[in-house]
């Protein structure tokens, strides 16, 4: 089969590889339609993340038909499914607590030494994100092998088109997430820094939960546009300061709650990101963390943090005395998909939130590397790269 | 040994002394090198001990092992993958049963690499089983035991901990997880 394969960094290829095929009983072999690239995988692109080997096979925001079954899969030929990025057993203690992206058991037993190392506790498993969750074949391929397909995958109704539905892998789930995380009051005002689709979907679902009003955070004209098109007020960093912005459009309270959609490459030039950035070109830090710092500072007393942003490592002047003297709360962690996508399945036939908008660019599975490329390069204009396998013309932007 | 404001295993002690009595308390001990593992399993007591009491079981999760073979109940016969694509092999007893407990065993005098230890199975709630296994074995010393090192392919202790892993998604989940993509790459990766 065709495959999107990683060989460096900025370096992505289309290889020629051998098909998977059904190891477990309660694997499942799915024909992949469509699959999407995501603000994680251009962590993997930028070389961020530790633990990837030439040739891994990337993507974790895919779908597609059934084709093979093990004999403990309760999928059937031919079912259309969206397979959740996080690989979960559905019977550890975690997934009985619907923690599903801290499953014990996705990860393979050999896999789990480099996160006890770094991080204390193993990682659970995820598609075509590094050794480090597990060293899965991801998605961005014509065929994937699924595990525990009895547990993750979920049936796409009738009548729904892949665009509608494609976004419950991840991006849907983790907007709601880093909602749901901000513990969010009816009346709060929430800010998201970042208007990535993660912010975006995070906009959606703030004003879903209860939210009176959300300040959205961004550089890029075209993404800050989609935010107030789902009535979200806005700061662009790069005219207005963001902390006096925020201190002044909230009558000097400060946001109830603030969620960072941006991550471990946070962009500006701010004096803290700066310095965070020669050092890790000097490999003497990993992490850009700007975003969850000025967040931090931002948020009111007593109020709420939530990171669905990735990080990797250990990072610096982290604001710690402000967390504590103010008495924030955070939370954060990769997102339980598993957990929310019945109902975000639900919301979505029922018109509740909308998903297609995001879509900038649809292109075929060739073109892989030029859509990374894009991706990267221009994130006011590509909101959001769909791969379909088999699509014929070549990167078609969305009207 | 004083440990009196100490609850910490005495497998995790920094003091040679305290390890040392551990490694007396064990019913016959076979080397001096001491560690513990553990692990809790969604599963109850009995299941598992029924399980791990079935020794030809064990290589489904014990990753470097190829055969156990048993010749009655408290005897074993193991055959365990060595470089160059050859194996030793070693007998072995059990010295301690405790139904639905504990298993103790020791390698027989003469084995490459002594060795001898517990398994235990304790009630952990909601959260199933807390299984513990504690292990004593002799470092081989000089060539020979560079090359039975490398038998046991990596550090005994973090081998144990791989199969006790192992060991907990064959009991949830029925299944040993792996990220291999074709059957190949799966043999590849046991080999
Ligand atoms: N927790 C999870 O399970 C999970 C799942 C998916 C993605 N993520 C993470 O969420 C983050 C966002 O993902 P995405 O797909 O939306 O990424 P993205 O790269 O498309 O979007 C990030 C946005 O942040 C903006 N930004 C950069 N610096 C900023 C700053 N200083 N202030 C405000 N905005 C800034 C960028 O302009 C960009 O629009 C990433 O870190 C991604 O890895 C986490
Ligand atoms: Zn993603
Ligand atoms: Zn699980």
């Amino acid at each position: 089969m065709r495959a999107l394969t990683w060989h460096g960094k900025h370096d992505v290829r289309v290889d020629t590889v051998d098909d998977p095929e059904i190891l477990n009983p309660r694997d499942a072999i799915i024909k992949i339609t469509s699959t999407a690239i995501c603000g994680s995988d251009l962590h993997l692109y930028d070389g961020f993340i530790p633990t990837m080997k030439a040739g891994d096979i990337l993507g974790h925001e895919f779908m597609g038909e059934v084709v093979e079954t093990g004999p403990g899969s309760t999928l059937v030929k031919g079912q259309r499914v969206v397979v959740p990025f996080t690989i979960a057993c559905g019977s550890c203690y975690h997934c009985g607590k619907h923690q599903y992206s801290a499953c014990d058991n996705g990860n393979p037993a050999d896999n789990q030494d480099i996160g006890m190392e770094l991080y204390g506790q193993p990682m659970s498993g995820l598609f075509g994100y590094s050794h480090l969750t597990g060293g899965y074949a991801g998605g961005q391929a014509e065929y994937v092998r699924v595990p525990f397909s009895d547990v993750g995958p979920i049936v796409v109704p009738e009548g729904l088109d892949d665009d509608d539905v494609l976004f419950l892998s991840d991006i849907l789930p983790t907007g709601w997430q880093a909602a749901e995380n901000a513990d969010i009051e009816p009346g709060d005002t929430v800010a998201v820094w970042g208007c990535g689709p993660v912010g975006l979907f995070a906009v959606q679902s703030a004003f879903l939960m209860g939210a009176a009003r959300v300040i959205a955070i961004d550089h890029f004209p075209r993404r800050l546009e989609l935010a107030r098109k789902f009535g979200a007020q806005t700061i662009n960093f790069e005219e207005s300061k963001t902390y006096e912005a925020l201190m002044e459009m909230t009558g000097g309270i400060g946001p109830d709650a603030v969620i960072d959609a941006v991550g471990l490459e946070a962009h500006g030039f701010f004096v803290d990101n700066v310095i965070d950035q020669v050092k890790a070109s000097l490999f003497l830090g990993t992490d850009r963390i700007h975003s969850i710092r000025q967040a931090i500072v931002a948020c009111r007393k007593g109020g709420r943090v939530s990171m669905p942003a990735v990080y990797g490592g250990i990072v610096d002047k982290f604001p710690l005395g402000a967390f504590m003297e103010k008495g924030l709360t955070l939370k954060t962690g990769q997102t339980s998909v598993q957990h929310y996508m019945p109902a975000l399945l639900n919301a979505i036939v029922e018109g509740k939130i909308d998903t297609t908008f995001l879509i900038s660019h649809r292109m075929s599975l060739e073109d892989a590397p030029k859509g990374y490329k894009m991706f990267h390069d221009n994130q006011n204009e590509v909101t959001k790269v769909v791969l379909k396998p088999g699509f014929t013309e070549t990167a078609v932007a969305a009207e | 040994m004083a440990r009196r404001n100490d609850d910490a295993p005495p497998t995790t002690s920094k003091s040679q002394e305290t390890r040392d009595s551990a490694v007396q308390a064990l019913p016959e001990t076979r080397g001096d090198t001491l560690f513990g593992r553990t692990v809790t399993i969604n599963r109850s007591r009995a299941e598992l001990y029924e399980y791990w009491r079935d020794f030809a079981r064990l290589p489904t999760f014990m990753e470097n092992v190829v055969r156990v073979d048993v010749p009655s109940r408290e005897l074993s016969h193991w055959v365990v993958k060595a470089p160059g694509g050859k194996t030793v092999e070693w007998d072995a007893r059990i010295t301690e049963e405790k139904d639905g407990e504990l298993i103790a065993w020791a390698s027989s005098g003469d084995a490459d690499v002594p060795n001898g230890g517990r398994i235990e199975f304790q009630d952990a709630g909601t959260r199933g089983t807390i299984v513990t296994a504690t292990i004593v074995y002799d470092p081989p010393a000089g060539v020979l035991g560079k090359l039975i090192a490398k038998m046991f392919q990596r550090e005994p202790a973090i081998q144990a901990r791989r199969d006790l892993r192992r060991f907990k998604q064959l009991m949830e989940t029925g299944e040993v997880a792996t990220s291999s993509r074709t059957r190949a790459q799966l043999e590849e990766e046991k080999a």
